[in-house]
């Protein structure tokens, strides 16, 4: 049969009749859900590189209304930008105590992660309100426009972390830290982490940028 | 704002089309056909096995049928659009307007288009792949069955929006990419561009996670020994798709949530005023919509690589190539989007580039061509349907990928773009290419699936009017788009415009009768399945590893996972004489049916429906149960279950019988 080759693989020294074709015992493939979780963190990119690009495009067509260098203030930013870094640190706390099988440390840092990342939240409320207060609201420009979409959406991530993380906080008490929920733990980690590497790029791209002339 | 607004929003007795006796009578005989639906199902008592053994059911090869059913049916909605145009542009010329008014026929083509891509082509695919790829790759379910289920719910969840459009309120009528501004607020103040907006981003999450589903899958659970460069050819193209599917599916949700944006809060994104950009809107639309098109053929020449090679007796020529060009053209469709809008005005050197790249793609295309006719030179080829659908693919694909050429040649374009050349190009290749391979696919797998073949009789007619009608449907188009004419029109004035149409309708009707003659094949098959029983599940002599499971498959795929010495494992466990194992089962450890999936995908398509309706409180009531719902069902731990060892040995007994009383 010209369709058969020569058998290549390790055990094929034996004659190609001896081949094993059945696994005989039980097969354990790989659990996919950290490659499942990071291919979803990458869609997710992708959406905020759409957001992005269309804030390249439109971030400064104010049509003769305020500009970025107008509105924004550095010092508030750099407050939040603080404390969604320091979550990211308090996030990794937590996953060291929860390797080291202590749950009440973990939930602990857990706990402080998501209050720093609702004191993110309300700083980011505070900012709009203020700058809705100036007349500067998404309907004004197209810069406005991209601008509230980019950072509230990040912002929204923000806040749906914060509901998995109470979740995660309910499923930690009543379940302790089974296989599972080290393993939602660590896939909220690198959501966490990505929402903090989102924000860099936001606080470089849009507010760093913003403010020169 | 009174009650009445608060609770149902713009919904009121006049959204309801009674003013249209297509609409009526079309309701008429859906609720008839439900009703009869509703009257089996409850007279065979039906409603249980439905629940529990599909609906809530998370065996990739149920799911894969369920798949499979969702595109058939809308195959028929978005089909009942095409008739309709196809007669309205063949008799309305001069003084004849025809019989569709024009603001209705603007909904049919719109529907047209958006079912046939995401709720015809998408379902079938997706279908096809959950169904063969576990098979293929020795695996006993996708990596997240639940999710698997889930996706499919919100995949109908969508076309189920689409369909409601049909009967409350009305659909889009803007095309359907929904160019802004035409599908701004102020240009398409109807609900209908909301119908659009929320059936695409309902079912567009639905197929972005099964995306991430089946690359895990083949990533994470193929059987032992199969090395990437061993894997079936269908499972290396649907790798491919699925990596597109998530590379672009979400631009388009971001792209229409700005759509959203500028039409229920009023931002600038996509207007004329404010400092917008319509074209930011058509760049975005586009860098998902290319890769679509791919994200539609590439698993369709997988299936024909598995149907060439199998039908002549070989192994496909050329393995090596055919993945390689597989993964060029998949890096290759993320860059020719602007293709579509050379006029936009992006500049000589812009136009170069993406015109360059899009010749490029021909190369690997042309190189899987061959690689298909080094297949079957020399061997010994039976004609059977999937291998004649195969070849009327080889010749007419060719046709469309020509004038693909043509139009990626800027300054042709300039003249071709919008004609009726371009419709003539494109249904050219979707129908030619993915059409003919999804019927190729399924004559080839539905002895697998069901337990017995599809009546060749049957379907060598519903073949001919297919390929006949598709040549006398679009071939004219190619010559009205050289005589000018755009595409979108109700009505012509020029009378030398008129036969090419009628022979356009005419072809038209061929392709029903050869729908039809699709559904009696399905039906005469199902009267003589006896005579049409598969006993050895390997009816075709087949390759790979599907053709080692019993048709249909046990719900547990493999009792032993199979070892992978070679490409076409099965074909080289049948030449090494490998044999079954009857003993020393274990018990198998399977994901648990849940009704999670479709219980979260209806309060979605509720969500939808109030958010497209403006009925704010019902929104965010539904949005909340969604969200409460995902929550409550990340409480539940008990997700799997054994199969006994006793159960396995029994159903694995059984076929020891049936392949002895057949001499298997």
């Amino acid at each position: 049969m010209s369709n058969t080759t020569a058998i290549q693989h390790p055990g094929a020294a034996s004659a190609p009749g001896k081949l094993q074709f059945f696994l005989k015992q039980e097969h354990h493939p790989q659990n996919g859900t950290s490659l499942g979780f990071w291919i979803y963190l990458m869609s997710d990119c992708l959406i905020f590189a759409a957001l992005f690009a269309t804030y390249a495009v439109l971030g400064r067509s104010y049509a003769a209304g305020p500009s970025g260098a107008d509105l924004f203030n550095l010092n508030l930013i750099a407050v939040s930008t603080a404390v969604l870094l320091l979550s990211s640190i308090t996030y990794g706390f937590c996953v060291i105590e929860a390797q080291r099988k202590r749950l009440r440390p973990a939930m602990i840092w857990l706990g402080i992660t998501g209050l720093l990342g609702l004191t993110f939240l309300g700083l980011e409320i505070y900012e709009f309100a203020h700058l809705i207060h100036l007349g500067a609201v998404p309907q004004r420009s197209a810069f406005l426009s991209a601008f509230y979409t980019l950072v509230g959406t990040h912002g929204l991530h923000v806040a749906f972390g914060v509901i998995w993380l109470v979740t995660l906080l309910f499923q930690l008490r009543k379940y302790g830290l089974t296989s599972e929920n080290h393993r939602r733990l660590m896939c909220l980690s690198m959501f966490w982490h990505f929402l903090d590497l989102i924000w860099i790029a936001v606080f470089s791209f849009v507010y760093l940028l913003g403010t020169l002339p | 704002m009174d009650l009445k607004t608060l609770l149902l929003g713009k919904l009121g007795w006049d959204s309801i089309p009674f003013h249209e006796p297509i609409l009526i009578a079309t309701f008429a005989a859906v609720a008839i056909g439900g009703l009869a639906l509703v009257w089996v199902v409850t007279r065979y008592r039906l409603w249980g096995t439905l629940w529990h053994d599909w609906f809530t059911s998370i065996d990739h090869k149920k799911i894969g049928i369920m798949y499979m059913i969702l595109g058939l049916v809308m195959l028929l909605r978005g089909f009942s659009d095409a008739i309709m145009m196809r007669i309205q542009q063949a008799i309305a010329f001069g003084d004849s307007a025809g019989y569709l008014p024009p603001h209705h026929y603007d909904q049919i083509f719109t529907a047209h288009g958006v079912i046939m891509i995401f709720f015809v082509a998408m379902p079938l695919i997706t279908g096809l792949m959950n169904y063969i790829v576990p098979l293929q790759i020795g695996a006993r379910d996708v990596a997240f069955p639940f999710l698997n289920n889930f996706s499919f719910w919100m995949t109908t969840a969508g076309a189920v929006l689409v369909m409601v459009s049909l009967f409350i309120g009305e659909f889009s009528t803007t095309g359907w990419l929904a160019y802004p501004p035409l599908s701004g607020i102020e240009h398409s103040p109807s609900v209908g561009m909301d119908y659009y907006i929320w059936a695409l981003q309902i079912a567009g999450i639905g197929t972005t996670l099964s995306g991430i589903n089946l690359i895990v899958t083949i990533i994470k659970m193929r059987a032992p020994g199969m090395a990437m460069m061993k894997m079936p050819v269908f499972t290396w193209t649907s790798l491919c798709a699925n990596v597109l599917i998530v590379a672009s599916f979400p631009i388009l949700t971001a792209v229409l949530a700005l759509l959203t944006l500028d039409r229920y809060v009023g931002t600038n994104f996509f207007t004329n005023d404010l400092g917008g950009n319509p074209m930011m809107y058509v760049n975005l639309i586009w860098i998902w919509g290319h890769p679509e098109v791919y994200i539609l053929i590439l698993p369709l020449f997988g299936v024909f690589s598995e149907i060439v090679a199998t039908y002549s007796r070989k192994r496909l020529f050329g393995y090596t190539s055919m993945v390689y060009a597989t993964v060029v053209i998949t890096v290759l469709s993320y860059l020719v989007w602007l293709h579509h809008f050379f006029t936009m005005g992006g500049g000589a050197s812009v136009n170069a580039f993406f015109g360059i790249s899009t010749m490029i793609i021909s190369i690997p295309t042309g190189a899987k061509m061959f690689n298909w006719l080094f297949t079957m030179y020399r061997g010994r080829i039976r004609f059977d349907l999937p291998m004649m659908w195969t070849i009327a693919f080889m010749l007419t694909f060719v046709i469309g990928g020509m004038t693909g050429v043509m139009l990626a040649i800027p300054p042709a374009d300039f003249v071709l773009h919008n004609s009726l050349f371009l419709i003539a190009h494109f249904h050219n290749v979707i129908i030619g290419g993915v059409l003919f391979g999804l019927f190729a696919a399924m004559t080839y797998w539905y002895p697998k699936a069901f337990g017995y073949k599809l009546d060749p009789f049957w379907g060598k007619v519903s073949f001919w009017f297919w390929v006949v009608g598709f040549y006398a449907a679009f071939m004219p188009l190619y010559v009205l788009g050289f005589m000018g004419v755009t595409r979108r029109l109700s009505h012509f004035e020029d009378p030398s415009y008129q036969i090419w149409f009628q022979i356009a309708a005419l072809g038209a009707f061929l392709i029903a009768i050869g729908i039809a003659a699709f559904i009696i094949q399905i039906i005469v098959s199902y009267l003589k399945r006896d005579q049409l029983r598969d006993e050895t599940g390997d009816p075709w002599n087949g390759r790979t590893l599907e053709w080692a499971t019993s048709s249909p498959p046990p719900e547990y795929n493999f009792a032993f996972t199979p070892v992978i010495h070679e490409r076409d494992a099965w074909w080289h466990m049948k030449q090494a004489g490998a044999e079954r194992v009857t003993d020393g089962f274990l018990p198998i450890h399977m994901p648990r049916n849940t009704g999670a999936g479709i219980i979260l995908a209806g309060l979605s398509t509720l969500c939808g429906f109030a958010l497209i309706w403006h009925m704010w409180p019902l929104a965010i009531a539904s949005f909340a149960a969604v969200i409460g719902g995902a929550i409550y069902h990340s409480f539940n731990y008990n997700r799997d279950y054994y199969i006994p060892a006793a159960k396995v040995a029994q159903v694995e007994a059984d076929r020891t019988r049936q392949l002895a009383m057949h001499h298997v």
